[in-house]
């Protein structure tokens, strides 16, 4: 026997390495040391961390430790740079933008085999995946830089953006970053990942290759300490980070009330959902596309599999036997299927969460993995959605199998977990899968296919999982800004209600007693306490039961947010001609609240016209379809947030509550607003005006009482989806540090920023406000 | 699936189990078939979208390289059946095909692999039924197994008698292996009793030689008639199931195989028979070699790497791996006028 009579009984794969010489040979000339890449060239190396090669423990590099001088120093390069780079045209920016996809992609395989080596994902990803999306996003947001004027009249750079990338597709993560930051006119820093900086650092190499104006791009390296500094940076005017839900909290309360821009690509437990008219084997397949790809490194990976019980024993015995053709070992060998954890600490951490998933009764499944920093593909069954598998993000090559009994069961499960980015849906039905897709809480959702992604689509999720697109027309919107009004630095006078006797408050005729409007009732306030109003009258003191209640309520109306747009639009219209209707007495209200007869006819005037304007966009504010991969639809579709609270503007008490209450509703979200403190009484008497023209019970509730307070019970809610508020600066910053709880989408704004009567009060970012994107993917052929 | 197919099976099985000729390596117990049984296959989803993502990624996936390599290419000869198929053939042009058939590989080469000593020979030559004569003559003593096509090949448009007397003169003439064309509109209207009953009166008509049912996939197009027909030949006795017969507008292509090898796997895990399997037409390099025994091994395992369970039809495809083995052997690029024509 030898060599080839040998290999002829086994017809084994035997080994394909991929050559890494070219990288290594790379790393020398660069001493294996790097210093951080500020306004256009690399510093000297300071104190460095080192960097090593996950599969063999080598030593890779070593890493300058970015200190906040540093970052500094790169945040001062990227501001002076930044009013020349969004002064070039378009069209010399997507010249930049396209040198740099050629760049990659001229060295396509030298990053590829770097990423590899950095980050231990099998040469097959980082070759056919990794590598490729990142010349297609800077190729795709050439295209924006060209067409910024076109596509996006009025809107402007943000700034200076500091953006923060994990490990897990360190160099895409950054074009996912760089490319619409860069198009859209911002300059930035950009820390990558302490795991994995060395793809990075190797682009900003290509960028002072290929002439990228210097101070446009800089790159920091270093841990989450250096994160910190970029964050708290207050010349910054944009984080973006992708990671753990856990530092998007930290993120969150640091930057609340700095007014910075915000966008949170966060954690994920993906449901993975397999219905009994599948094709099995396609979705046994999809099961290896979702969680072992990139070790399940993967922040939208397929973790929960969801499979109905009439297939779940052929599908568990199939996925099974797949599992066992699963190849683990050296990611720069062209057969492997499965490579190194990142780094032994979060091998660390997979371990701990199985072993716990094991000791409360998870059946594991796994293969063989090598030596080293290796996790075996792992499939646990018997998980309940109790079990810590189930609920926590394992960020490792896990898998949990559950079954469901109807789709309802499955929407159900789906659902069942604090975290909404993505959902993958298997079934031969269309009408079935449509529906989940719909049903299911995620900013994206892959019809018969898992983990694809283009730069054409935006990607980013619901709830804990973040907010912001990344990719296509959506992402873009993440890093413009578009010219908001001014805080004037007044705030309105806002006293503290007077809620004992003696208030005075006495008006003319019949005493009338506001109360709250909740799931459709006026209520009395939990507290049995009034406050007075100035120009007569009382209004209930609502407190944080109140909120509870009609969080409650505006959740069971959530159908709303089903209802056709035009089925909204009627209601709407017929709200108009209610209030309408009710003209003289409105104005009246406004009147005795201090206004001036013009003033008062012109606000109700207003609002009234401010319905129609929202009536009409219910059913136009469309989504779209997204341009993406051949022989696939990749539906965006605008949704609701949700529940949304909203303080509403103090200052013109009927046109501020109808100008932010009406976009969110007609978008069908359900609100809970906090009409004005000082005038809630031209809102409370809308309720009956709401009442009578048919808008269901819970889609608008309605608790009076002090602004702050009640606004800081409903940003502290996690039933809550969104919270507008409009306020003092204590307040936003307030709002947005206690919105961490359940990472809810804010938008707060100075009270008197905005002059409501003007074309300020309304429009089409109103209703961007309003909604998140879903992108579904449905991929056809027969 | 139907989980008491197997007993029953196994029991008929051994009732009907013969041995194939010697001549045709056969070791496998043959598949014996079984009633019709639509639900087998009736609503089986085959999503055509996931089926092209696992086959581009099939060879994306999997890298076979330098000596292993060198091995799975000879593999692939053994497995081929080295086929022509065209108006112009003559005895004289068979023969020559026999005898690239029984040394496929230039003795340099065969020297240069250590195989020295070793019989490596194609899987199986394939001819027109009127040219298996001078096949079987050319082939004396070489083991390797004359396969022809019948049925009124390629269309299998012809009374069913004429054809079932097309695979019994083919069996006369020495034929080991036939295959067969089913009839297209039995599966385009989902006529399945017609189209079982067709094949097992081919099967019966073919005896001892192997049946080889091509299911013309091309014609068919969608993958949920591929995976239906494919169970149809099976339950009504084919040995191997096949694509194409190479004149169609698309032959084999790694799609419409994957859906093939897991519809023989689903049959095998219902009844025990373990049925080969057999891509046709348009594979003409050596990389499609290695891509379909990738395929192969991923889906089936090392068993059906054999010529028993596994052939290559193809023309063209030997000429290539001969011209990548020589490279491995000499480390030099070669020019296909140094290496035997067929």
């Amino acid at each position: 026997m030898n060599e080839i009579t040998n290999i002829l009984e086994t017809l084994d794969y035997g080994p394909a390495p991929e050559n890494t010489d070219l990288v290594r040979a790379w790393l020398e000339r660069h001493d294996g040391r790097f210093g951080h890449f500020i306004d256009g060239a690399f510093r000297p190396s300071g104190g460095t961390f080192d960097v090593f090669e996950p599969a063999t423990g080598r030593h890779l590099a070593s890493v300058t430790q970015g200190t906040s001088a540093d970052v500094d120093d790169a945040v001062r390069a990227a501001r002076a740079a930044q009013p020349g780079w969004a002064a070039l045209s378009g069209h010399d920016r997507a010249r930049h933008l396209y040198a740099l996809a050629r760049h990659v992609q001229k060295h396509a395989r030298f990053l590829s085999v770097l990423e590899s080596l950095d980050n231990g994902k099998p040469i097959r990803e980082s070759r056919d995946i990794d590598i490729p999306l990142v010349a297609r996003h800077f190729y795709h947001h050439a295209g924006w830089a060209e067409l910024l004027e076109d596509e996006f009249p009025s809107a402007r750079p943000v700034g200076v953006c500091g953006q923060i990338i994990p490990w897990n597709f360190p160099l895409l993560m950054l074009a996912w970053k760089v490319a619409p930051a860069l198009a859209a006119g911002n300059t930035v820093v950009l820390k990558p990942a302490e795991y994995t900086p060395l793809t990075a650092l190797a682009f900003a190499e290509l960028a002072a290759d290929c002439g990228l104006p210097a101070g446009v791009l800089n790159i920091v390296t270093g841990d989450g300490s250096t994160g910190a500094a970029i964050v708290g940076h207050g010349d910054i005017d944009k984080i973006a980070f992708t990671g753990s839900t856990e530092v998007g909290r930290i993120i969150r309360r640091q930057t609340a009330g700095t007014g910075k821009f915000l966008t949170l690509e966060l954690g994920g437990k993906s449901p993975f959902i397999v219905f009994a008219d599948a094709d099995l084997d396609a979705a046994v397949e999809g099961v290896v596309d979702a969680i072992w790809f990139n070790q399940g490194q993967v922040c939208c990976a397929g973790a929960r599999i969801l499979v109905a019980e009439a297939v779940a024993e052929r599908f568990e015995t199939r996925l099974k036997a797949r599992m066992k053709t699963l190849r683990i070992g050296d990611p720069l060998d062209k057969c492997t299927d499965v490579g190194a954890i990142v780094h032994p600490v979060q091998l660390d951490r997979i371990r701990k969460l199985v072993s716990q998933g094991a000791r409360e009764g998870a059946v594991l499944h796994q293969t063989d993995a090598p030596e080293g920093c290796f996790f075996p593909p792992t499939l646990a069954v018997g998980v309940e959605p109790a079990s810590t598998l189930a609920r926590e993000e394992i960020f490792g090559p896990v898998a949990t199998l559950t079954e469901f009994r109807t789709p309802e069961d499955a929407v159900a499960l789906a659902n069942n977990t604090k975290y909404g980015l993505a959902a993958s849906v298997w079934s031969e039905n269309v009408n079935l899968c449509l529906d989940i897709a719909a049903q299911v809480k995620a900013g994206v959702v892959w019809v018969n296919c898992t983990n694809i992604f283009d730069a054409g689509a935006g990607f980013g999720g619901y709830r804990e999982s973040g907010y912001g697109r990344e990719g296509g027309r959506e992402g873009m919107m993440a890093y413009l800004s578009h010219p908001e009004p001014k805080a004037s630095g007044t705030e309105p006078e806002v006293p503290a209600p007077q809620a004992a006797p003696g208030g005075g408050a006495a008006g003319a005729g019949i005493d009338r007693t506001a109360k709250l409007y909740i799931g459709g009732k006026q209520v009395r306030p939990d507290s049995g306490y009034a406050y007075a109003v100035a120009g007569g009258g009382h209004a209930g003191l609502g407190n944080r039961k109140d909120i509870r209640n009609a969080v409650e309520a505006a959740a069971k109306a959530s159908a709303w947010g089903a209802a056709t747009g035009h089925n909204r639009a009627q209601i709407l219209y017929y709200l108009a001609e209610n209030l309408s209707a009710r003209a003289a007495e409105f104005e009246a209200r406004l009147r005795a609240a201090g206004s001036g007869v013009e003033a008062a006819r012109g606000e109700v005037e207003m609002s009234v016209r401010r319905c129609f304007w929202y009536a009409a966009q219910a059913d136009k504010f469309d989504g779209a379809v997204h341009q993406t991969k051949s022989a696939h639809v990749t539906l965006a579709m605008n949704e609701p947030v949700g529940v949304v609270g909203i303080a509403c503007p103090t200052s013109v008490p009927l046109l501020g509550f109808v100008s932010t209450v009406l976009p969110a509703i007609a978008m069908g979200n359900c609100v809970i607003a906090v009409p004005s403190q000082l005038h809630p009484l031209s809102a409370t008497d809308l309720y009956q005006v709401i009442e009578t023209s048919d808008v269901p019970a819970g889609v608008v509730n309605i608790v009076t009482g002090m602004r702050d307070e009640l606004a800081k019970t409903l940003a502290q809610h996690d039933g809550v989806d969104g919270i507008w508020y409009f306020g003092s600066a204590a307040g936003r910053k307030m709002v947005e540090a206690e919105s961490t709880g359940n990472l809810k989408q804010t938008w707060t704004e100075e009270d008197a920023a905005r002059n409501w009567m003007s074309a300020e009060g309304q429009g089409r970012r109103f209703l961007h406000r309003a909604t998140q994107v879903k992108n579904i993917w449905v991929p056809y052929g027969e | 699936m139907v989980a008491d197919a197997k007993p029953r099976r196994a029991e008929e099985a051994a009732s009907h189990a013969h041995q194939v000729p010697a001549r045709t390596g056969h070791t496998q117990r043959r598949n014996t078939g079984m009633p019709l049984r639509p639900e087998m296959f009736e609503g089986h989803a085959v999503n055509r979208s996931a089926a092209e993502r696992r086959a581009a990624t099939l060879t994306t996936r999997r890298s076979v390289k330098k000596a292993h390599q060198a091995a799975w290419l000879v593999n692939a000869v053994r497995c081929m059946d080295l086929t022509t198929l065209a108006g112009d053939d003559t005895a004289a042009r068979v023969r020559r095909l026999c005898a690239k058939a029984r040394s496929p590989l230039a003795p340099h080469l065969i020297e240069g692999l250590g195989l020295s000593g070793r019989s490596i020979t194609t899987g199986a030559v394939c001819v027109y039924p009127t040219l298996v004569e001078p096949a079987v003559r050319a082939l004396e003593g070489s083991g390797i197994p004359v396969a022809s096509v019948a049925t009124g090949f390629p269309a299998g448009l012809m009374p069913l008698d004429l054809r079932l007397a097309e695979i019994r003169y083919a069996v006369e003439q020495g034929a080991d292996e036939i295959d067969i064309v089913v009839t297209r509109e039995h599966v385009l209207r989902h006529d399945w009793s017609a189209l079982y009953d067709e094949v097992a009166a081919m099967r019966e008509a073919c005896g001892k030689a192997h049946l080889k049912a091509i299911l013309a996939t091309g014609d068919l197009r969608t993958l949920r008639n591929v995976y239906a027909a494919s169970m149809v030949a099976m339950q009504a006795g084919a040995d191997f199931i096949k694509t194409s017969t190479g004149k169609e507008g698309v032959n084999a292509t790694l799609p419409v195989s994957l859906v093939m090898v897991r519809a023989l796997r689903d049959y095998g895990d219902a009844t025990g028979h373990r049925v080969g399997f057999k891509p046709a037409g348009g594979m003409k390099s050596a990389k499609d070699a290695l891509a379909w025994q990738i395929l192969m091994k991923e889906e089936l395992g090392r068993d059906w790497l054999a010529p028993d369970l596994f052939r290559l039809g193809a023309s063209s495809m030997l000429a290539d791996i001969e011209r990548q083995l020589e490279h491995h052997v000499t480390g030099r690029y070669a020019a296909s006028s140094r290496h035997a024509m067929a």
